[in-house]
């Protein structure tokens, strides 16, 4: 993939010159490309590793109109004991999940039943999951969910602005909101099920990443299609040709859709073949998910007792 | 090139079209697929065998079920079981009777199946018809065997007390080995009127009925994954069916004692039932009753608080 300046151009230039010669996606390839990564055989002692590395990147989920202080407690219950019966059954540890993902006004709340477990409070932020709010709404949305105590921030970018051709406005909102942000690390929310085109899915990581965005991330989840094997790609080769002109590493965050163990593993695949062995932590790689937690603790629970699980023994939330 | 092509039974030219030759057509035989979730996948192990009848003709190549198999029936049948279970009672009746009906409509196709199976013809006319009166039989008592079976406690404190049979929920099956038709509906159809869905591994030596049998299911109106058949092997795949966490009750009919301590042993890992039909004639007209769909279900006593009228005094 051709570099496009060979040092960084002043912000302004790079606003208007460079989304325009984002490299185009050879779509056919790259879903060819992505169907290889789960060809991989993943067995025993390296399943394992993989499944316990997967726990330790999920960014546990809730998102619903309907989330109480309850749900949220029981959720960040869960982030710190995902199941204490392996712990007896095998006598070792489980990893913590990365962190709880929650609305603005759960944030308190999650701050406060985490404590001191080291376990990141996400917040959505800026009009989610729509984005369809002025841009002072958006600004006092991230500010509040900060204040309250979010380390990380999952914004929107505003996809009608984006399909109009408003690069510059899209790219201005991030660095907005970034500025809003302070010291908590920005994640930028593609919904690359609304964007249409891998082209366009490209695009708008260049323009993120270039903007300040310290991840990008597929979807809300509240969209169909979320998120999937040749996006996420088209994603990490962005933040590899960011990589490699600005020397700045850039986070990833698949969302929505990814329920089952063994998808999560080719996943893992793909960010080692694609981005390598830096980025196989969950200071660069994060799944968000509320189900898939379950699945890789029943799959971890098989491979020690060898009986296929059901999900009526693993605690919902 | 024009002469192998000659050799070959097809009798198709080399310009692509039919050669009136006479040549004997070759028939167009089925693949023998199993059954989940409502799709025929092959086995996803690739494997398949080869049953042959006592004439040593073979029968067919038969997919080779594996436990990952079972695995995928298993998460098929959990995930109807909600629907199945949620299906107002005569509504299941009506399903069975139409497994019935499609099966009256392909009686010839069954018959001549156990035929190859060295079923003898009167037998196997018997077989057949005796397998759709059975479901008719159980898809009457779909919506019966509840009120039979309930009952109204009395207890001594201010409660309505009442206790109603519930499907226990994912059963797996190791079907009967020989009367490879009528073994199989009788015992898939009890479980399935009580609103239980199933993973039945079928007769290994006489798999062709099951096959066509999911075919039937399969235009019924049966949802997708409330009968799941697999073929294969017994001695491979009882312990996957019985071992499964996810599995509630097990039912075995041969009469092998080796086979039956290791599902009695491997059940206790999450308390199956199991239950041994193996001194079942299913081919006696007399071989069904509510009592196999007890078999799989579950007694929930509720205790509903209600006020004490009787000891309300004259005042009430």
């Amino acid at each position: 993939m051709a570099v496009q300046h060979k040092k960084p151009a002043p912000a302004a230039t790079v606003r208007n010159n460079y989304f325009h010669s984002s490299p185009p996606i050879d779509q056919v390839g790259v879903e060819e490309r992505a169907s290889r990564f789960t060809k991989r055989s993943i067995k025993k002692e390296s399943k394992k590793n993989g499944l316990l590395l997967v726990l330790n990147m999920i960014d546990l989920t809730t998102l619903e109109g309907k989330d109480t202080d309850g749900k949220v407690k029981q959720l960040c219950y869960k982030a710190m004991h995902p199941h204490d019966a392996y712990t007896t059954l095998t006598g070792e540890e489980l990893p913590t999940v990365a962190a709880i993902c929650v609305y603005p006004s759960m944030v308190k709340v999650a701050k406060k039943a985490l404590g001191d477990s080291g376990i990141k409070v996400a917040s959505v932020a800026t009009a989610f999951p729509s984005g369809q709010a002025p841009a002072d709404i958006k600004i006092r949305d991230t500010k509040y969910a900060v204040n309250e105590g979010a380390d990380e921030v999952d914004m929107v970018i505003s996809r009608g602005k984006f399909h109009a051709g408003e690069y510059n406005f899209v790219f201005d909102e991030i660095a907005a909101i970034k500025e809003a942000c302070g010291d908590a690390r920005l994640k930028v929310i593609l919904e690359t099920g609304e964007l249409g085109t891998l082209d366009k899915v490209r695009r708008a990581s260049d323009i993120a990443m270039e903007a300040g965005a310290d991840f990008i991330k597929t979807s809300t989840g509240k969209i169909q299609p979320a998120a999937t094997m040749p996006v996420t790609l088209v994603m990490l080769e962005a933040i590899r040709d960011f990589y490699y002109k600005t020397g700045k590493m850039i986070g990833m965050k698949p969302a929505g859709g990814i329920s089952k163990s063994k998808l999560a593993l080719h996943y893992l695949v793909m960010v080692k073949e694609v981005l390598g062995e830096d980025w196989l932590n969950n200071e660069w790689f994060r799944f968000g998910a509320s189900s898939l937690a379950n699945d890789v603790l029943m799959q971890l629970v098989k491979g020690k007792t060898g009986l296929y699980q059901a999900a009526n023994y693993f605690s919902a939330d | 090139m024009e002469k192998l092509i000659k050799k070959s039974s097809l009798a198709i030219s080399e310009n692509g079209l039919e050669k009136k030759s006479g040549g004997k057509r070759v028939e167009v035989l089925k693949t023998y697929k199993i059954y989940i979730g409502g799709q025929f996948p092959r086995t996803e192990s690739g494997r398949y065998y080869i049953p042959e009848n006592a004439a040593g003709k073979k029968l067919a190549n038969v997919c080779l079920s594996s436990r990952k198999d079972v695995r995928d029936a298993v998460v098929a049948a959990r995930g109807a079981v909600s629907g199945w279970s949620g299906r107002a009672a005569f509504n299941r009746s009506q399903i069975l009777y139409r497994i019935a009906e499609m099966l009256e409509g392909r009686k010839a196709q069954f018959i001549e199946e156990l035929m190859a199976q060295d079923t003898s013809k009167a037998k196997a006319e018997k077989e057949v018809t005796l397998a759709i009166d059975r479901l008719i039989y159980y898809a009457g008592w779909c919506d019966k065997f509840q009120q039979l079976f309930s009952a109204v406690n009395p207890v001594a404190s201010s409660h309505f007390n009442f206790s109603v049979p519930e499907p226990t929920g994912v059963v797996s099956i190791i079907a009967p080995q020989t009367d490879s038709l009528i073994g199989l509906v009788s015992v898939i159809a009890p479980v399935i009127a009580g609103g239980n869905t199933c993973v039945v591994l079928a007769s290994e030596t006489k798999p062709l009925c099951a096959v066509t049998f999911a075919e039937v299911l399969n235009s019924s109106d049966v949802p997708g994954g409330v009968v799941n058949i697999l073929t294969g092997k017994p001695a491979e795949l009882a312990s996957w069916m019985v071992d499964h966490m996810d599995v509630n009750a097990t039912i075995y009919c041969e009469n092998n004692a080796a086979v039956q301590q290791m599902i009695r042993e491997k059940s206790a890992s999450n308390l199956k039932r199991v239950f041994f039909y193996d001194q079942t004639n299913w081919m006696n007209p007399d071989s069904q009753s509510p009592y196999f769909i007890m078999d799989t279900q579950e007694i929930k006593t509720t205790w509903h608080p209600v006020e004490n009228i009787a000891g309300a005094g004259g005042g009430y």
